[in-house]
């Protein structure tokens, strides 16, 4: 009874920190992952996030504590020019996931504190206008991956990962 | 219309910081757009020629320091969090598929952010790559030259008050360039690995090597 007992308290002190709580189960975030890149530069995080409740959500922010400041971001290709612009919000539509890819919308790391190594995972925090906060770990990739483990892309997750010996 | 009429380049001149920079405006992003990945110049225009750069390991280099291969260019900066990334590892996708063949091609980064990326940035950029990557920089001017020469667009956009609250917007071409530095093909960012990998093939095929000795000095 008493390991029940623990259960029933954790269970209820894990849903305390959420005013959002009950929204949270809406909102999926599926196959988030990370760029590795050096300390001091930047990188970009992507996902694709679901809605499963009724009403529209919006993404309005991200924190990490591997990054100094994080902003969510699109790319706008103009002519063969890729122009980076900062957006408000990205819109998570009930059928319409917002997907967040390279190339397109991100979620850009910038000035980061430390390396971010492929294989290990950061944490990220997710804000929606309607839905509270999302906590992750996101895996960290290769700086030239072009999609999450075991999918996307076209199946070339370059494999020379981060500094090895020079040649 | 042609389709080689409505591939032809529009070539505009943006004055940015005084300088003034080519923009290479093709014309696939008209109502039809074009399938085409792999760009044809229009009669006349040419692309690329003489620079003064300096390379990630200090080295002062020029374009006949890579003479007697090819190099397939990009124009980028290491604070760059996803284009220069996706393009960056589609170059060494397509350096791997090319397996041997790949010792014909100089893979070249030619920063357009030289006051943050210094030859140590790059190097260390570099190699989350490929370990044959080669990062460029130089002068502000220098910089402006070969962009000018490679008809490469890139114009600094703040994004806050210090003094390295900036990102750059850039063009995201691929330059194949031949064995005399002479321009072969341009790849847009909907190309994919397989098909560089299969132009460089087919310049290889087309122009052998040439039993002159081949420049050497650390680009290898």
């Amino acid at each position: 009874m008493t390991t029940r007992r623990t259960l029933l308290a954790l269970l209820v002190l894990s849903a305390l920190p959420g005013s959002a709580a009950a929204a949270q189960d809406t909102l999926e975030i599926v196959e988030p992952w990370a760029r590795a890149s050096l300390a001091g530069r930047n990188s970009a995080a992507y996902m694709t996030i679901v809605n499963h409740g009724r009403e529209k959500d919006e993404f309005i922010s991200a924190a990490s504590p591997v990054a100094r400041v994080v902003e969510l971001h699109t790319h706008l290709m103009e002519g063969g020019v890729m122009r980076m612009r900062q957006v408000e919000a990205i819109e998570v539509n009930v059928g319409e996931p917002a997907v967040l890819r390279p190339g397109g919308l991100h979620v850009m790391l910038i000035d980061l504190v430390r390396d971010l190594k492929p294989g290990e995972t950061i944490p990220l925090t997710l804000r929606f206008r309607n839905g509270g906060e999302r906590s992750l770990e996101v895996p960290v990739r290769p700086a030239g991956a072009t999609g999450p483990m075991g999918g996307g892309g076209h199946g070339h997750g370059h494999g020379h990962g981060m500094p090895g010996p020079r040649s | 219309m042609t389709g080689l009429q409505r591939l032809g380049i529009a070539l505009v001149t943006a004055a940015i910081a005084g300088t003034a920079v080519w923009v290479l405006v093709p014309a696939w992003l008209g109502p039809k757009p074009a399938r085409e990945v792999q760009l044809a110049l229009p009669p006349g225009v040419t692309l690329g020629g003489p620079f003064r750069l300096t390379d990630e390991t200090g080295t002062q280099v020029t374009e006949q320091s890579f003479r007697g291969r090819f190099m397939l260019v990009y124009f980028g900066f290491t604070y760059c969090p996803d284009v220069c990334p996706t393009e960056l590892a589609k170059m060494a996708t397509a350096l791997d598929l090319l397996g041997e063949r790949a010792e014909e091609v100089v893979p070249l980064l030619i920063t357009v952010d030289p006051a943050r990326d210094t030859p140590e940035a790059l190097a260390q950029y570099t190699d989350l790559f490929h370990p044959r990557l080669i990062g460029l920089t130089g002068t502000e001017a220098e910089i402006a030259a070969v962009a000018k020469a490679y008809r490469a667009y890139y114009a600094k956009v703040r994004t806050g008050d210090g003094p390295t609250d900036y990102t750059i917007d850039h063009s995201a071409f691929i330059y194949l360039m031949g064995r005399r530095g002479e321009f072969v093909a341009l790849f847009n960012p909907e190309t994919t690995p397989e098909a560089i990998a299969d132009a460089i093939a087919r310049a290889i095929a087309r122009s052998p090597r040439v039993s002159v000795a081949q420049p050497k000095g650390g680009h290898t």
